[in-house]
């Protein structure tokens, strides 16, 4: 495949907008082997996610031009594939695209046609310290009842000694509280938008999530959760200040003390929806020159092979590989013996469903993946903030997020 | 007396204090960046580590090996330098113009520059990438000193023309019937008697140029990318790589705080608007 690539695109210079995450970093490195075999050179521009998703936005809407490949999220692969915004993806047999994760191929298509080839993916999990929770003489079970969970966070809650019982997502974004909070409110029966896609943030599953949420987090999370989001839960998880986090499954991978326990995420009788999915994938935007260089490197970057150079790469291993993205990686034992979250993440993402049911009439779990999610999502994070901080009440909050939305949905032309 | 001499030691004691306290407020941050650079990514979220850690420079290391500092760097001295030169060849006519020949219209075009440091840069985003990528400026060294140089106008006319109102009109009367011209003028009159603010003026917009992040982000992609962009790329929604982050934004100022530490006098002037007495 990459004596194919080599022959057709020496000479080439691929620049390549990536996010900046471990994963994606480690593959400058690996693919220094890619260059040296096919005589692509490789610009990596690395970025935050949220400016990478402006540059990309713009460039994509201004004709492209600026990137070969891009990293785009979960969120944007339907949606810039139905547009004609990026190419669709073909590859070789022995790419084997029968081999990703079912969940994760349905939410980067459209149509059935895959846009954006998984680079990695995460579901959400519970990721508790069972020292704390065998001490305190409780359980948490895979699919546990929001209830149990509560009365877990509470025997382990122990501020005097510095231990929070639930370290969860609190600071406004539709990427940051919002990611959370949806799987909460999908867990309780609850949905962002009705088959007409009006929106149903003042239902009583919502009220009911809500306040949930900011009873669950105001009561048994550390102080300040209302500017708490993964980076600033992975530093006090880290420090001992978490006896139970519920995030991303990547996180697992950063975890650094001892006893972590993991079991699938909790719900209040719906399982479908209380785990999210997200993948950061590689794109084409339309246009690109070097389209066929691209989608090479894309197919190799994206490959079975690509796992194994990773693995068996001297400076990462296979607690480096990425993970989400392939069934075949959970199958190796290297890889099962490296990394110990591997059974509960798969199990994660295989359970998640992110596609359009009678409950919600969009594809998406922690986000709906239409072009007004962002605005909607983002007018609606700062008033759980302000619920969770105390500055407006649950249904003070509710109602102005109905508003908010109300106002965006209509002004876009849905009703 | 007594009282008059009391409280004047007591705020000889009390400014300088006051001073101090404020000093170190504002430098702690840089203090702390420093210090978190020669930590790994790990120690740097670790509170054990707070001020007793094992020094590394595996982060300096890697930026310099693994992200290409120096090509960022350069990047950055040749955008900031070229645009100070580029904004000042442009204000100091123009600010010579107003300040020496106003009309009654002056005032109103000096505000009307400086309204547009009003303007959101967001509400020209789409225009901007459009404008570059369709002339084939995109992501070129030329379109960044441009659009340096056209941010940073309306203030550097704005304090060289503070700078040359304060320099008495008829000594370049003197010069006109001397016989000398315009240009003339403006280099062996105007130059040499206004220099200190010049300086002192040239010295805040290369820190502006330098500091700059919205547009060298945007506007950029490899070739043309500067230190802010360095920084960019390295914040992570989900990682904490605070040591290597520390490391780059150290790298990235560290230049511009030893430049300000050496003119500090000059800098001071220029933000207080001395001018030339």
């Amino acid at each position: 495949m990459t004596l194919m690539a080599g022959a057709a695109a020496a000479d080439t210079s691929l620049t390549i907008a990536i996010v900046n995450n471990g994963h994606m970093i480690n593959m400058q490195k690996v693919a220094e082997a890619y260059t040296a075999e096919t005589g692509v050179e490789l610009n990596w521009v690395s970025l935050e996610e949220g400016v990478l998703r402006e540059q990309v936005t713009s460039d994509t809407a201004t004709g492209g031009g600026q990137y070969d490949i891009i990293n785009i999220g979960m969120q944007e692969a339907a949606i810039w594939g139905a547009a004609g915004w990026i190419e669709p993806l073909k590859f070789g047999a022995t790419y084997d695209e029968g081999d990703i994760l079912p969940a994760i191929r349905a939410g980067l298509s459209h149509e059935g046609q895959m846009y954006a080839a998984p680079f990695y993916g995460e579901s959400s999990m519970v990721m508790y310290r069972k020292d704390l929770t065998d001490a305190a003489g409780v359980n948490i079970a895979d699919n546990d009842s929001w209830d149990n969970v509560k009365a877990a966070a509470a025997a382990i809650h122990n501020p005097d000694e510095g231990v929070y019982g639930a370290c969860l997502r609190g600071k406004p974004g539709w990427g940051d509280n919002m990611a959370f909070i949806t799987t909460v409110v999908n867990s309780f029966g609850g949905a962002w938008f009705d088959k007409d896609y009006r929106p149903t943030i003042d239902s009583d599953e919502w009220r009911a999530a809500i306040n949930f949420y900011v009873d669950l987090l105001g009561n048994y999370g550390p102080p300040g959760s209302e500017g708490n989001s993964f980076n600033e839960i992975l530093a006090l998880y880290n420090e001992g200040k978490c006896g139970m986090w519920i995030d991303a499954t990547i996180a697992a991978s950063f975890l650094e003390v001892d006893g972590v326990a993991y079991a699938q995420s909790p719900n209040a009788g719906n399982s479908v929806g209380a785990n999210w999915l997200w993948a950061w994938a590689m794109a084409i935007p339309a246009g690109s020159p070097n389209a066929e260089a691209a989608s090479d490197f894309i197919e190799w970057a994206t490959s079975k092979e690509y796992v194994q150079a990773v693995g068996n790469h001297p400076e990462f291993g296979w607690g480096s590989v990425p993970t989400g993205q392939r069934a075949s990686t959970y199958a190796l034992p290297e890889f099962q013996a490296a990394a110990g979250f591997a059974k509960a993440e798969m199990m994660a993402i295989e359970s998640a469903a992110p596609q359009a049911t009678d409950l919600k009439p969009y594809v998406g779990v922690q986000f709906a993946a239409i072009p007004e999610f962002p605005e909607v999502g983002s007018a609606v994070a700062q008033e759980m903030a302000a619920a969770l901080s105390g500055a407006k009440s649950v249904d003070e909050a509710l109602a102005a997020s109905q508003a908010a939305a109300d106002a965006i949905m209509k002004e876009a032309g849905y009703y | 007396m007594a009282i008059v001499a009391q409280s004047s030691k007591l705020s000889n004691v009390l400014w300088p204090v006051l001073a101090w306290i404020v000093g170190l407020l504002f430098f702690f941050p840089i203090f702390w960046m420093v210090l978190t650079s020669f930590k790994t990514d790990a120690d740097a979220v670790k509170s054990e580590y707070l001020l007793w850690f094992t020094p590394t420079l595996e982060n300096y290391l890697n930026m310099t090996e693994n992200y290409d500092y120096w090509r960022f760097a350069r990047n950055s001295v040749i955008t900031s330098v070229f645009a100070t030169i580029f904004t000042l060849v442009v204000s100091i006519p123009a600010a010579y113009a107003m300040a020496f020949n106003p009309t009654k219209r002056t005032k109103d075009v000096l505000m009307w520059m400086l309204s547009t440091k009003m303007l959101p840069a967001a509400a020209v985003l789409y225009p901007m990438t459009f404008l570059t990528k369709s002339l084939g400026l995109f992501d070129t060294h030329f379109m960044i000193i441009l659009v340096l140089s056209l941010i940073n106008l309306p203030i550097v006319i704005w304090m060289l023309f503070t700078y040359f109102k304060e320099i008495p009109k008829d000594i370049i009367e003197a010069g006109k019937m001397d016989g000398v011209d315009t240009l003339g003028e403006i280099k062996e009159i105007l130059i040499p008697l206004a220099w200190g603010g010049i300086a002192s003026t040239a010295l805040l917009c290369f820190i502006f140029c330098w500091n700059e992040a919205y547009w060298t982000v945007r506007l950029t992609t490899t070739d043309a990318a500067t230190l802010s962009k360095l920084i960019e790329g390295n914040r992570a929604p989900e990682g904490l790589f605070f040591g290597r982050l520390s490391a780059v934004s150290t790298a990235a100022v560290g230049p511009i705080v030893v430049l300000g530490w050496f003119c500090q006098k000059q800098l001071v002037q220029g933000l207080t608007f001395g001018a030339v007495k």
